[in-house]
């Protein structure tokens, strides 16, 4: 038996060895859309349900605390992408963007985990999720592209503002503070009830995918693959200090750092093939997806959890 | 031949990333197309397996007909704009439409 092991991991796991047998298993890209859809709004709506309980409090330092940690992963990754990893300008600033922003499938095996484990965290989580994905992105065109004229900023906004991460976490958060826990009791089957198993759905499907991207690297493999290993858990490491300076329970700080120890897959590449053509996808989408996905979900987050632990329970 | 065809037209097909979709239609709406046909495709090219399960290693086919000025003019717009980045191949044929007032 493995008891040990969260079986929404297992189906993860599955995916990916069912991708990588080249097996014969697809789910219908309308499934995946589905599947994510639901997942980030119950997200959002678990968050403004929190919120409707209790009113958020020290939430504006706590913001402006999030865009700064966005920041700093960025300028952190793009310049061990260019000094350590010696990749150009544009590769450098495009995975750097990744790597700044956040994976909310990610954040998700961070929710289930807690729920397990029986870990309460603060309800804004959710609203700093969305916080976190934004700045690493405007900042990785900035860094490869200058402050140049003809940059499309109207159409890279209307990307990155009306994306479907954005619009779906702030609409289920806003959908959950207005209903409140008792509106929302008749949502909760599906929504709720179902968490674990739709996650379940949506971790095969990236296993199936995160198959695809492996052995996408045609150069940089070696720096790549160490890059993708090695900046999760230091970048939890500087999560879990800006956790500490919101002041966060030990579900929050589990949760920031596992937000930035994760790398975007959906808003970051879409808009870095618009914003910077030139920079190779496969080299962000492989470290991002084949990677750091897989390493945060298996090892990462029970990490994140130990260390978190560890020094929130040591004497002051 | 069944007689019925009348007139003599482009077809314009375009097999690209469909990332580029939105940024792709709104340059050939600007070129004069009024018409075009997208639908999800998938295959192998020079990017190896474009498998159309996933908004980011998937493609379009874009189908436009057209006379021959504005198809000529829709190739040079999106070979200057797309070729050098992006995942795209394309290619023209001869068509006979049944309706040419449908098609500029």
């Amino acid at each position: 038996m493995l008891s040990g092991i969260d079986p929404i991991v297992l189906f993860f796991a599955l995916g990916l060895l069912a991708g990588v047998m080249k097996a014969d298993l697809r789910l219908p890209p309308a499934i995946y859309e589905f599947v994510s859809t639901l997942l980030l709004l119950a997200i959002g709506m678990k968050g403004g349900i929190e919120l409707a309980r209790q009113p958020a409090t020290g939430l504006v330092s706590d913001l402006i605390l999030t865009l700064l940690l966005g920041i700093l992963l960025t300028f952190l990754a793009f310049f061990i992408l260019r000094g350590l990893g010696r990749l150009d300008r544009a590769n450098a600033a495009a995975v750097a963007a990744h790597y700044g922003s956040v994976s909310i499938g990610t954040f998700a095996v961070a929710v289930a985990f807690l729920a397990t484990a029986g870990i309460a965290y603060e309800p804004t989580l959710p609203l700093l999720l969305v916080l976190l994905e934004i700045p690493a992105i405007i900042l990785g065109i900035l860094l490869a592209r200058g402050v140049q004229a003809g940059t499309p900023w109207g159409e890279i906004a209307r990307e990155v503002l009306l994306g479907k991460s954005v619009l779906l976490l702030l609409g289920g958060l806003f959908i959950g503070w207005a209903a409140g826990p008792v509106g929302l009791e008749p949502l909760a089957p599906l929504f709720f009830d179902l968490f674990k198993g739709i996650l379940a759905m949506f971790l095969l499907e990236m296993g199936l995918i995160a198959a695809d991207h492996l052995g996408g690297f045609r150069r940089h493999g070696l720096f790549m693959g160490a890059f993708a290993l090695l900046i999760p858990p230091f970048f939890a490491m500087i999560g879990i200090g800006f956790a500490q300076l919101m002041g966060l329970s030990l579900g929050g700080t589990i949760l920031l750092a596992t937000l930035a120890a994760s790398a975007s897959y959906i808003a970051a590449p879409a808009a870095m093939r618009s914003a910077v053509p030139e920079a190779n996808p496969a080299l962000s989408l492989t470290a991002a997806l084949a990677i750091t996905f897989p390493f945060n979900i298996l090892i990462g987050i029970p990490l994140y959890q130990r260390i978190a632990t560890w020094l929130m329970e040591m004497p002051a | 031949m069944t007689g019925l065809a009348q007139a003599h037209r482009k077809l314009l097909t375009v097999i690209t990333e469909s990332n580029l979709e939105r940024d792709l239609v709104r340059e050939i709406e600007a070129l004069g197309v009024r018409g075009y046909t997208i639908s999800d495709a998938r295959g192998r090219g020079d990017q190896g397996l474009r498998a159309s399960h996933w908004g980011h290693s998937s493609n379009i086919r874009v189908e436009i007909v057209c006379d021959t000025p504005l198809a000529e003019l829709v190739l040079s717009k999106l070979r200057e704009k797309y070729y050098e980045h992006y995942a795209i191949v394309m290619w023209v044929q001869d068509v006979e439409v049944l309706r040419p007032d449908k098609f500029r």
